[in-house]
């Protein structure tokens, strides 16, 4: 564990669920009160949560690999300095997730093995490769884009540390959402390659990025509970929406063709993208997208190379814990 | 349309002012190149970091050597459309990242000297690089405590970290030298108060290098024998590698804007 020890003075019965206990959470809830890691909260809660923010941590850490691919090959040192600050960024949100995660009683250590076992699940959209430099200007304004959808209610979920990581996160991810839309804005300024190279990123992010808003509505497993929690306060299908709003006219500014020719816009003003390919989804999911193997090939390598170092660290802060333990008895 | 590469008018100060954003540039790459593979995460983080810091120091450079040159060179065109034999960086640098104990190794042997280095060139009479140094020196403070604890720790750690800390010391050893030699166009600099003698910092660095390394319970190498040639563009096998990557879409889409 990372965080500082919590009063477990109610672990063994943390566990038990009680009616009274139950609804007085509940209306804690349902007047918008905070849920801090030390107050009771109904197992399915704890274990919903755990699930979320470590599923969020691991995206984070994963999502590294894809923009990583370009750190050594940016086109200019103003570029190249921007996508490390980025990257580090991320590895950043990691930490704070997975500190957050720990809050409610599960290691880091722990949530980390299950992720490498191929037990717990990251966002599908790191499966993807990225081929040239337009995918990390596609990555910033889409990917983060959706991204921000996401979690901008997510400042607002009703578990504390949950709800007062995402506020800094959110802040840190829009800076990355212009910087990825300025890049694509100077490569649709740019030659003919450089614009061909931008189409291609978009044809080929698209439809995995409205995916990332989860499956339609009428067949999400979570959203119920999630939202009389609070955890979870717009359905996928109303954050797609919004952000499939959002991204046309800035598609439109730069030039470019959303690669939906079923695409229209409603009376009312929507965009109302053509069927979104669920196959691929359920696919990516179970382990076939384009990637999967080779992101959790890095990130076992990562670990496993990184045992050595790790377990010297311990060795050493051990052999200086007793040193000063003699010192001190002298 | 610029593929080929471009020419330098290498005067002293321009020469010398690019040899030390080449250093930056290359180590900051090097570091860079772990980002999402680092042992830990707060070590990918402070490993970024250190990459940061050096390639924030080689565009300040950079763009001061094209200020000083005058021509129609900027930092892209110095990092992009050079060859190997146009870079001036010390061999220490370029040195592949191996093990985590190379990569700090490598670290510590350079921000031992930068630290010393950046300090000294505080007091340069060329207000530009003396404004350098000192952003520099902070940098490089943090970076030399960070590397040293790393020694430290691996050196007096476990057998494996021991032997690894070791080996990453003898091989890298003979790469030292060339941080503290001076050829005659730097001569001229020193005299004029712009660059600084590194042969006092050099018995300085032995010191700091030397205190570390034993409370590490390591051994610096009796091989007193160094090798020469990156500042004058005689460099490793592995620099050719490091900078088709860098290079590869200024080279493969000339004159493109990014």
């Amino acid at each position: 564990m990372y965080t500082q020890a919590l009063n477990t003075s109610d672990a063994d019965d943390r566990n038990v669920e009680d009616a009274a206990r139950a609804a007085a959470f509940q209306a804690r809830i349902d007047v918008d009160e905070r849920i801090e890691p030390n107050d009771w909260m109904p197992a399915a809660y704890r274990k919903t949560l755990t699930r979320q923010i470590s599923q969020h941590a691991h995206s984070e850490i994963v999502g590294m690999l894809p923009e990583g691919n370009w750190i050594t090959r940016a086109p200019t040192l103003r570029r190249k300095a921007a996508l490390l600050a980025k990257v580090q960024d991320e590895c950043g949100h990691g930490l704070y997730l997975y500190a957050a995660a720990e809050t409610l009683g599960t290691s880091r250590e722990e949530l980390v093995d299950a992720m490498l076992a191929g037990k717990a699940k990251y966002s599908s959209i790191f499966n993807y490769p990225t081929l040239t430099w337009a995918d990390i200007g596609t990555i910033g304004w889409l990917v983060d884009g959706a991204a921000i959808m996401n979690q901008i209610p997510l400042c607002r979920c009703s578990y504390g540390p949950y709800a007062r990581a995402m506020i800094r996160v959110c802040k840190e991810e829009s800076f990355h959402q212009r910087q990825g839309f300025e890049i694509m804005l100077m490569l649709c300024r740019g030659t003919d390659e450089q614009k061909a190279m931008a189409q291609d990123a978009l044809n080929r992010w698209w439809w995995p990025v409205l995916m990332m808003f989860g499956p339609p509505d009428k067949v999400s497993q979570h959203s119920d509970t999630s939202t009389k929690w609070k955890i979870k306060r717009f359905s996928n299908d109303e954050l797609r929406q919004k952000f499939v709003d959002a991204t046309v006219p800035q598609a439109q500014f730069l030039g470019l063709t959303i690669p939906d020719p079923e695409m229209k816009q409603d009376e009312a003003g929507y965009w109302v993208p053509g069927p979104i390919d669920w196959e691929e989804f359920k696919q990516v999911l179970a382990g076939n997208g384009p990637c999967n193997r080779d992101r959790l090939a890095a990130r076992r390598k990562a670990h496993d190379e990184g045992a050595w170092v790790r377990a010297a660290a311990a060795a050493y802060a051990e052999k200086r814990k007793r040193r000063q333990f003699a010192q001190a008895a002298e | 349309m610029a593929v080929a590469n471009v020419q330098v008018s290498e005067t002293p100060l321009v020469l010398y002012t690019l040899r030390r954003a080449d250093d930056a540039l290359i180590l900051g790459h090097r570091l860079s190149e772990w980002c999402g593979h680092a042992p830990t995460l707060e070590e990918d983080m402070a490993l970024a970091n250190m990459g940061l810091d050096l390639l924030g120091q080689a565009r300040e450079l950079y763009s001061y050597a094209a200020k000083v040159e005058s021509k129609d060179n900027d930092e892209d065109k110095f990092a992009y459309l050079r060859d190997v034999r146009q870079y001036r960086n010390l061999l220490l640098v370029e040195q592949p990242n191996g093990d985590f104990a190379r990569t700090m190794v490598r670290q510590f042997f350079y921000a031992a000297f930068a630290d010393l280095y950046w300090r000294a060139m505080m007091q340069s009479k060329d207000a530009t690089l003396a404004a350098i140094a000192a952003k520099s020196e902070k940098e490089s403070a943090y970076h030399l405590r960070h590397s040293s604890e790393w020694i430290i720790r691996l050196g007096d750690g476990s057998e494996e970290s021991h032997r690894r800390a070791q080996t990453a010391i003898d091989d890298l050893w003979s790469f030292t030298g060339e941080m503290f030699a001076v050829d005659d166009s730097e001569r001229g600099l020193i005299d004029a108060g712009i660059a600084i003698d590194p042969a006092p910092p050099h018995a300085q660095w032995l010191r700091t290098i030397t205190t570390v390394v034993n409370e590490a319970t390591l051994a610096l190498p009796a091989s007193n024998w160094m090798q020469q040639g990156g500042r004058s563009g005689r460099h490793s096998e592995h620099l050719g590698h490091l900078l088709s990557e860098l290079q590869s879409l200024q080279r493969t889409f000339p004159g493109a804007t990014w």
